[in-house]
């Protein structure tokens, strides 16, 4: 099978590899690149376990080609913390218990994020129609709901 | 000494681990990205292996030609069952639950004659590439001759079709009986009322976020394999591959579960794929890496529930329950899986007394086999669907009473002062205030005005239902002997180790495997409690046979209670030890040391003092210790529980049903659980939530179908419902807290309680709201359609 150069930029790191034409953006990081960060869990774009940022927009990354990313900034969720401090959204969730297996983790973290850099004030609502895309089998929501919504509170106060 | 008696200790000990509301130390390396899962791990010269699996529901394999698969660039060996056997393996998947009469056929890694349900191993092709063994995978040519199959579990056994199982003629696995047939008959000849109700409870499928991965590395230098995989139980596995699968001594395997993106049950059980994994590195010397993709996980991850049920309930008029009857069809699936036998069995027939005093209860049991997924235990096994029938049998006694539901169940509570009770359903509850936790659930909704509301809201052709379901589940399966007398082939103890090292930090090693339910922190807790330490002095290892002698796993709800049984014990023996060595370097008697947060002290003395970090370092020194004391400061424990645990709880919920759209709306969950002592609050109020999101996603839009072909029609995430973000409520929880006097530290136990609590309660509450329309009940999932369909009549 035919193979393809692709230059992506990775957590502001750029990386040069060659893929397939089938190859996944996520089988890319994942496995080419080592950004384990972003899961797969369905293959289909359903539960959003493998999301991440491409030019600042949230995509799932299991329902991309890596060649269409040629030439593409992806922030995955390794790029969140700050040289190993925790983002605020990610010591809230840790705070409210946002998690439990982790799994679908690393997906709804970009997925918050990006929202939050649209929305600095949403409501709750707004927060579970942000993270819809994003399925956790875990926690039943509300406390994912609840560190999105301790965010968005603290960081509206810091402003 | 008694569990009981163990739970009496006159120390101080408290360093405010226990019951405090502390953040996981766990989380930080999964919200980074660090957090490690199988599917994440690589060795060098790691080879990929894929599943070619049968598209037949039931079929003969008249021929599989691997030819062209093989010649696939980048290939490196394609196997069939055939070359399984041929290596001479034992090549049995076994099941851990005999009954009597039970028929077990054969269950091998890859099939050889048949085919018995969609997805089943045929072949297994092992290539340089992921990409590499899926092309492959794709030029098996195997030629079957399809027969005739079944998917319903009472067709199976009452039409005329060709057996799953040629041994089996009938589909009959096991025809289980429970409690007294005729007491139960004289109650419903005696009573004023019989009240009855014919029940699906459609298939579940557990949908754990990470699909289930393997990684094996066969070292043929040293005989020995390392296998990491997506496991709840590492050391059941690391048995089952010894005795069932493999054939290699069990201290040759290594089965490590590092990080487990959640299980519910699904990884439990051995199956054929990893255990291919493992052989095929031993085949061919190089390490072998398996990755279920989702819709594999759809058709061979065990499937829950499948039962089809007529209850009945004999009432006297003035509410007491006589009687309950219970004749259940549950479907096995193509084979028996490990815990597939006892969850239709014990864990379903002897909940159904609920949290009432039933005095005759007869409950039978046709296992049969279908040709389908085999179905095993999902998060709240056989207590949830048991639950289900005793809570769906007092809601239409309620109704054909002209009671109160509520009220029914208060007049037939077990009473705080009759525990220990012996139910008529073979099991002896330990402890319980029922009617506590359930006043505070009305309470929480204001039941009597929400009474009032809805007759309101009739007026104005609007539905309100109002759902309240009761339950008590057995937590934390045990003690061994018992499990062994009622057909378990494993034990139900666990086992642990408490080790100090010189410098006075702890390990806790422990043979239960976490898959999210945060077993570092609370393990730690209780330790540090125990000890007089904080938290971060305790590091907590689960999850490797070889760093973890002895184990049992988590399921069950049996982490807490069983395993956080033996550390606490086994933190009391360090303890224990540590007190001999102040009072000898103390100079004092035994009895005169005192311990409180962490410091020995003698008694009158307070001067005199050695803490327990010092003690460590001196246990390990071995210059000075008590004579004939051996040095170091560690212990293992088993724990082999006097009884299971029962935690209760009762939970509410209210919602509208408009029925000309057949839209249900979830205006308010309460769950109120009892799980005995918590250890950690948040944690539990995280089982909650969880707990409660899977019931109702069972009870509104979950559940697995079949099509006439035998095909599973649901085997996408966009074709089975996951509940979303917007499909669930705003959860109101709260705990009342009843000691389990069966356990050391008095816990119950919390996993699975809101799975088996929300089902009931949320259909209750639809098919409440739906009275005005003589809807007496019904099945899961209660789709729009459902209710629509429902209603029709009347609109």
């Amino acid at each position: 099978m035919s193979e393809h150069d692709i230059s992506v930029t990775v957590n502001g790191e750029q990386h040069e590899l060659t893929v397939e034409p089938r190859t996944l953006l996520v089988t890319a990081l994942r496995e080419k690149l080592g950004y384990t960060g972003a899961n797969v869990g369905c293959e289909t774009g359903r539960c959003g376990a493998c999301t991440v940022r491409e030019n600042g927009e949230t995509i799932k990354s299991c329902t991309r080609l890596a060649v269409q990313s040629d030439g593409s900034e992806i922030e995955t969720v390794e790029g969140l913390a700050d040289d190993g401090d925790l983002t605020t959204l990610q010591e809230r969730f840790r705070e409210h218990h946002g998690l439990q297996c982790g799994y679908c983790t690393p997906g709804m973290l970009v997925s918050a994020d990006t929202f939050l850099r649209e929305n600095e004030d949403p409501s709750r609502e707004e927060i579970r129609e942000a993270i819809e895309g994003n399925l956790c089998r875990c926690t039943g929501y509300q406390n994912i709901v609840d560190a999105v919504e301790a965010t968005a509170d603290q960081l509206g106060e810091q402003r | 000494m008694s569990d009981a008696d163990e739970r009496d200790s006159s120390d101080d000990s408290s360093s405010g681990a226990f019951g405090a509301a502390i953040e996981r130390g766990e989380d930080v390396p999964l919200l980074t990205g660090d957090g490690e899962y199988t599917g994440d791990i690589s060795l060098p010269g790691t080879t990929h292996l894929a599943i070619r699996r049968s598209d037949h529901a039931h079929a003969r394999i008249e021929s599989v030609d691997t030819s062209d698969a093989a010649a696939v660039d980048g290939v490196v060996a394609v196997f069939t069952g055939e070359d399984v056997v041929e290596s001479g393996v034992p090549n049995t998947i076994p099941t851990a639950w005999d009954l009597p009469g039970l028929v077990q056929p054969q269950y091998r890694m890859l099939a050889t004659d048949k085919v018995r349900h969609e997805g089943t191993a045929v072949a297994a092709v092992v290539a340089e590439t992921a990409h590499a063994a899926r092309d492959a995978l794709e030029l098996i040519s195997i030629e079957y001759e399809p027969l005739e199959h079944v998917t319903d579990p009472v067709e199976a056994v009452e039409r005329d079709v060709p057996p799953v199982h040629d041994e089996a003629e009938d589909n009959v696995a096991f025809d289980f009986e429970l409690g007294d047939g005729d007491a139960t008959d004289e109650a419903f000849a005696d009573a004023d009322r019989v009240a009855s109700v014919d029940l699906r409870q459609p298939r579940i499928i557990p949908n754990a976020m990470e699909p289930r991965a393997a990684l094996a590395d066969w070292e043929e230098t040293t005989g020995k394999l390392r296998l990491w995989m997506t496991s709840q139980n590492p050391h059941l596995h690391r048995m089952l591959l010894s005795a069932g699968t493999l054939g290699l001594p069990e201290n040759e395997i290594q089965v490590i579960a590092p990080e487990v993106g959640g299980g519910f049950g699904s990884k439990i059980y051995h199956y054929p794929d990893e255990a291919v994994t493992a052989w095929c590195s031993m085949q061919l010397g190089r390490p072998v890496k398996w990755q279920a993709t989702r819709s594999e996980s759809y058709l061979t991850d065990c499937h829950g529930r499948d039962h089809v049920t007529t209850g009945e309930i004999a009432l006297d008029d003035d509410g007491t329950i006589r009687g309950v009857r219970v004749e259940t069809h549950a479907g096995l699936g193509a084979q028996l899986s490990q815990f597939g036998t006892a969850t239709p069995s014990y864990l379903y027939a002897t909940i159904l007394s609920g949290q009432y005093a039933i005095p005759a209860i007869h409950c039978r049991v046709v296992g049969a086999f279908t040709n389908t997924t085999p179905v095993d235990a999902y998060r709240g096994a056989g207590r949830a669907e048991g639950i289900y029938v005793i809570e769906r049998l007092v809601d239409v006694g309620a109704r054909e009473l002209g009671m109160d539901p509520a009220e029914l169940r208060r007049r037939n509570l077990i009473q705080p002062d009759e525990f220990p009770f012996e139910t008529a359903a073979a099991l002896v509850y330990d402890s319980g205030e029922y009617e506590r936790a359930m006043d505070a659930a009305l309470e929480h909704v204001d039941y009597d005005e929400l009474r009032e509301r809805q007759d309101e809201l009739r007026e104005e052709d609007r539905y309100l239902g109002i759902g309240v379901a009761n339950f008590v589940e057995s937590a934390g399966l045990s003690p061994s002997g018992l499990a062994g007398d009622l057909g378990a082939q494993a034990g139900g103890w666990e086992s642990s180790i408490v080790r100090f090292d010189s410098t006075g930090s702890v390990t806790v090693l422990a043979g239960t495997a976490d898959q999210g339910q945060g077993h570092r922190t609370t393990y730690a807790q209780i330790a540090a409690e125990e000890l007089g330490l904080s938290v971060d002095d305790v590091t907590v290892v689960e999850g490797d046979t070889d760093r973890i002698p002895q184990g049992m796993g988590t399921y069950g709800s049996r982490s807490a209670s069983v395993g956080g049984g033996s550390i606490a014990r086994g933190a009391r023996e360090v303890r224990e030890k540590a007190r001999r060595i102040a009072a000898h370097q103390l100079e004092a008697s035994v009895d005169d040391i005192e311990f409180d947060d962490g410091e020995f002290r003698v008694a009158g003395a307070p001067d005199r003092s050695l803490h327990i970090r010092t003690i460590a370092h001196e246990a390990y020194l071995g210059h000075d210790l008590p004579e004939g004391m051996d040095p170091g400061l560690e212990e293992t424990n088993f724990y082999d529980p006097e009884n299971f645990t029962y935690p209760f709880g009762t939970h509410v919920a209210v919602v509208e049903v408009e029925p000309e759209t057949g839209e249900i709306e979830i205006e308010r969950y309460v769950a109120v659980d009892d799980c005995g002592e918590i250890i950690n609050p948040m944690i539990v109020e995280g089982q909650v939530h969880g707990g409660i999101a899977q019931g109702i996603g069972a009870a509104l839009y979950e559940g697995a179908a079949y099509d006439d072909d035998g095909h599973l029609e649901t085997r996408r995430m966009d074709e089975y419902a996951v509940p979303h973000s917007t499909q669930l409520p705003e959860f109101e929880t709260d705990n009342t807290v009843t000691p389990s006097p069966h356990n050391p530290i008095g816990v119950k136990g919390v996993g699975e309680s809101a799975t088996i609590a929300a089902t009931p309660t949320v259909v209750s509450a639809v098919v409440d709201a739906l009275e005005p329309f003589d809807v007496d009940h019904l099945d899961m999932p209660i789709t729009p359609e459902s209710v629509w369909r429902a209603t029709e009549a009347d609109r």
